[in-house]
């Protein structure tokens, strides 16, 4: 496959390691409620299986270290979207 | 093999399945055996691969898969627009079938056109030509595997590769990778002399060879007849022409008999075909059969993507749908197009098209003219030949009849029936047979070719060698080889390596006369212990972080609290995983205000640099940090034992003050050593004892290495390896890489104390899960022989006095386990129940596997200097 980095261009994919669903960004904050146990549970295990398009992490390791956003379809591979995860963090309101 | 010609009424479809089942033990020693020397099958060689493999990348705009007629013709009008292009092609002699027939294009001969037309391209700068290249995989995002035989080169000189796989990253493709023949499914086809009639033809007109001298041609399609005519101008004789059509004659073919709506049912002649009996009752005498059941369109690559190909009528054959891979079009034969001169056409333009599409301009040319020849053809999957068994698939021995049986058994999908014949299941993958074998269950089962359809085609297109996937990278070039910076002063002092996260490191320093290792271990830790020794801790992944919010950042990724280590101090740091288990350990050291070194383990490096990545870039993005890994820019040395410092202070720049006041335990700086070089030093301990860790730039470490060695000459300081290491940490009781296993938490491993209830970190929550926390988890705990003369071996089981060893009884294990040359017995440290609890109590230490079952006492895993004295002195 082929990536798209944003800063980079297109890159092979053998280049990244993968991680998982784009999800894994959205680490609950409220660790100091006792409700915040079951979030934690959901977001370490609990994981939708997309036939479709799929948000997902990739790292370039063997590049610029970026942490990637890519959008792939599940079912043909076809890449929608890149974007840095650090955008698509800050995005959803992370910061510090 | 006469025997199973005999038998062959008993030997159908799934035969051995049936057979061979009883008793089951017989199969691998005696049947399969025994049935693979039967049909001729070889041992498999146990020697390595003697040749040598190569991969490539090349990257091009379009990439042209056949250099037939039709990927010429689209070679030409796309290079013309300065496109970049690659021509490949299986053959070594690019031109495909126009090399074997008669035609002629352009009023030249066809293989001269297409020599010419290969000349043309290769003189252009932006055309690469392979031969000898096959396409065998169409992968996502227009990458395309090929592979490119380069045999008659590597037999001259060994360095070279016998096949090169080449990764080709292609904007776009077009498959024009022409047709393959098909046979017809009689009565006993397979004696020699009979053959598809392209390769009759090829023969002839390609290699100047007779396959015959009375030849008969049995067709169902008017290129059948075009094989009558190519032998009757070579003047080889054509006895008779057999379609089984009832149609007027194609042509005309001098001294042949002419049969037609005629089939060809039994074939005579032992070692060679003599005679051929027809439908009409007649016999041939004839020494070659050319068959042609029609022309099958290569459309293998087209389905790599899943794409399904569709039956049409009019060529009786399966020709590609629309769902092709993305960026891929097809023309020429491979599409169904099977008259010349619409295929070249079809190239000229799709050339064209694709290289138009991309945006470049294409030069106005015409297409290369050939006269029409019609093509026209009536499916014939074969005629009832009684006892007489029809092949089907010549590579793999199956019959008309073994698709029958299967059918009959109820193997009703086309892939079963693979699976079940072996149809298409040889190293062709049935690319001669797999559409008569369709064709055949079609009339079986009284359904459609469509309904009935094709197998999946799935890479690769032909057989590839592992070792072209392998390429260089066998033996010592599977990976990479790392060596410290100081690992030439290593082997001068004989050192035995060993191999840690791609790193060479010291084992242990044999002195001449020892014979055991454990002879130079012991030393090595006892002269250590009495007075100092030095080890190469280069491979320590190190990572320099800087910004104004690093405490921070360490904060929430190790468990204890980092936001207040003050400047010139280093703090020891455990890192969990999200879940709570334990991933990683090290010390952390504060440099100045904004920036920190990290230490990780050798194996854990690369993961937690990137577990750092993903913390800083995906969840706190805003926080001020930015790091890098430097493992490979420093070198560092421990240098442990009592009189280290006294041996430090001859390297370090006398105005570094590193006493104990100046710089105690936990200490942290730059420093200068060896009269102005920069270093960097540590003051912790691996060892337990009085110890330091100092780096240099790497392009230091061999020299550091040699005075470090020099200066503690009076101090009898010896060099120790990863075993004398693994032997002082664990007479400290120091937990690495066989306790951090990636099940055990903080609280396991006693270490539940240096959680900070304060913050959030990661594994934080989850680290407190109900079941996590429970008492009677396993826990580590030191273990010590009751009778000290007992081995005590990693891996062993523990056991409760009385209990038999069964998973019932299991109390939980031994992680590692040293002999302590400071004790004079072995020592162990482990996993057991409710650990903590339990030290004074007595188990056993069972390994079934070794032998062994001592008596244990379950103790604190600090064995030396509990207190921790030694280390602030």
């Amino acid at each position: 496959m082929i990536i798209n980095h944003p800063l980079l261009g297109p890159r092979d994919s053998e280049e990244f390691v993968y991680l998982g669903s784009a999800d894994l960004i959205k680490r609950p904050t409220n660790w100091e409620q006792d409700a915040s146990a079951e979030d934690f549970y959901q977001y370490q295990y609990i994981r939708e299986n997309i036939a479709g398009d799929h948000r997902e992490l990739w790292y370039h390791e063997q590049g610029d270290q970026s942490w990637l956003v890519v959008t792939r379809n599940t079912l043909s591979h076809e890449i929608l979207n890149v974007e840095l995860a650090q955008d698509v963090s800050r995005g959803i309101g992370r910061g510090k | 093999m006469a025997i199973i010609d005999f038998l062959s009424p008993l030997v159908g479809a799934g035969f051995y399945y049936k057979t061979f089942m009883w008793p089951k033990a017989f199969w691998e020693k005696f049947y399969e055996p025994a049935i693979r020397n039967a049909a001729g099958l070889g041992t498999l060689s146990t020697e390595p691969d003697p040749d040598t493999y190569d991969k490539g990348f090349r990257y091009c705009d379009i990439l042209i898969i056949g250099a037939g007629a039709t990927g010429l013709s689209a070679a030409i009008t796309a290079a013309s627009s300065g496109a970049k292009v690659i021509l490949a092609d299986e053959d070594f002699l690019m031109g495909g079938r126009l090399n074997t027939e008669s035609l002629k294009i352009n009023g030249m001969s066809g293989s001269k056109w297409a020599k010419d037309t290969v000349a043309a391209l290769s003189a252009m700068e932006n055309v690469t030509l392979m031969s000898d290249t096959t396409i065998f995989g169409v992968y996502d995002h227009g990458i395309y595997g090929a592979i490119e035989n380069r045999a008659s080169e590597a037999r001259e000189d060994k360095n070279k590769p016998r096949q090169v796989n080449w990764r080709i990253y292609a904007k776009r493709s077009i498959l024009c990778a022409g047709a393959i023949e098909r046979s017809i499914a009689f009565g006993n086809n397979d004696r020699p002399g009979i053959m598809l009639a392209s390769a009759v033809r090829s023969y002839a007109n390609r290699f100047a060879v007779a396959t015959g001298d009375k030849v008969s041609v049995y067709t169902n399609n008017d290129d059948g007849w075009n094989t009558a005519r190519d032998l009757v101008l070579k003047n080889i004789r054509v006895v008779a022409v057999i379609d089984s059509r009832s149609i007027s004659p194609v042509l005309r073919v001098p001294g042949a008999e002419i049969f037609m709506g005629t089939n060809v049912v039994d074939t005579k002649g032992r070692k060679a075909l003599k005679s051929i009996k027809l439908s009409n009752g007649k016999s041939i005498d004839t020494d070659c059969l050319a068959v042609s059941g029609g022309w099958n369109p290569n459309l293998h690559l087209t389905c790599h993507h899943r794409g399904i190909p569709k039956w049409n009528e009019e060529i009786a054959s399966f020709i590609p749908d629309e769902s092709n891979p993305p960026g891929m079009s097809v023309a020429g034969r491979a599409k169904g197009t099977m008259v010349l001169s619409d295929a070249i056409i079809e190239g000229h333009n799709e050339g064209s098209s694709v290289a138009s599409n991309l945006g470049y301009k294409v030069k106005e040319s015409d297409p290369a003219e050939t006269p029409k020849v019609l093509y026209s053809v009536t499916a014939n999957w074969g005629v009832p030949s009684g006892k007489n068994r029809a092949w089907v698939d010549l590579q793999n021995d199956v019959t008309a009849k073994d698709i029958k049986l299967a059918n009959q058994e109820g193997f009703k999908s086309v892939e079963h029936v693979k699976r079940y014949t072996t149809l298409g299941m040889a190293t062709d993958q049935g690319k001669t047979a797999n559409v008569l074998g369709i064709g055949i269950m079609a009339d079986n089962m009284g359904q459609t070719m469509e309904q009935t359809g094709t197998t999946i085609f799935r890479p690769p297109y032909s057989p590839v060698a592992i070792g072209a996937f392998a390429g260089r990278r066998r033996g010592m070039e599977f990976y990479p080889t790392r060596y410290t910076p100081s690992h030439k002063w290593s082997v001068e002092q004989d050192a035995i390596f060993v191999e840690v996260g791609m790193w060479y490191r010291s084992q242990w320093f044999p002195l001449p006369g020892e014979t055991h290792w454990r002879e130079s271990v012991d030393r090595e830790v006892k002269q250590t212990r009495a007075s100092v020794g030095i080890c190469d801790v280069t491979t320590l992944g190190k990572i320099d972080i800087k910004g104004a919010d690093v405490s921070e950042f360490l904060n929430k990724v190790y468990v204890n609290a980092f936001a207040k280590v003050p400047v010139g101090k280093t703090r020891y740091g455990l890192m969990l995983r999200e879940d709570g288990m334990v991933m990683d350990d090290g010390t952390t050291a504060r440099l100045s205000e904004n920036h920190f070194v990290m230490t990780t383990t050798t194996a854990n490096a690369v993961n937690v640099y990137r577990h750092l990545q993903f913390c800083h870039q995906c969840l706190w993005p805003d926080l001020d940090v930015h790091m890098i890994s430097v493992t490979e820019q420093f070198a560092q040395y421990a240098v442990a034992g009592p009189n280290s410092r006294k041996l430090l202070q001859k390297v370090v720049d006398s105005d570094c003050d590193i006493s104990n006041e100046a710089f105690p335990y936990m200490g942290a700086g730059e420093i200068t050593i060896c009269g102005g070089i920069p270093a960097r030093l540590f003051r912790i301990s691996f060892s337990g004892e009085l110890a330091y860790e100092i780096a240099v730039q790497t392009r230091y470490g061999d020299s550091l290495m040699r005075a470090l060695m020099e200066a503690g000459e009076e101090f009898n300081v010896v060099p120790y390896g990863t075993e004398a290491l693994g032997v002082m940490r664990i007479e400290k009781g120091h937990a690495a890489g066989p306790e951090l296993n990636g099940q055990t938490s903080a609280y396991d491993l006693g270490m539940g104390g240096m959680i900070s209830g304060k913050k959030d970190f990661i594994g934080y929550k989850l680290g407190l899960r109900e079941d996590l926390l429970r008492d009677d988890r396993m826990q580590m705990v030191g273990f010590k022989p009751v009778n000290t003369q007992d081995l005590l071996q990693a891996g062993s089981h523990l056991l409760n006095l009385r209990d038999k060893p069964s998973t019932e009884t299991d109390q939980g294990w031994i992680s590692s386990c040293i002999y302590s040359p400071i004790l004079g017995h072995y020592i162990g440290i482990g996993f057991i129940k409710s650990g903590h609890s339990r030290k004074g109590e007595f188990v056993r230490a069972v390994d079934l596997v070794r032998g062994n079952d001592i008596e244990v006492e379950i103790c604190s895993p600090h064995f030396v200097d509990p207190e921790g004295e030694r280390l602030r002195v």
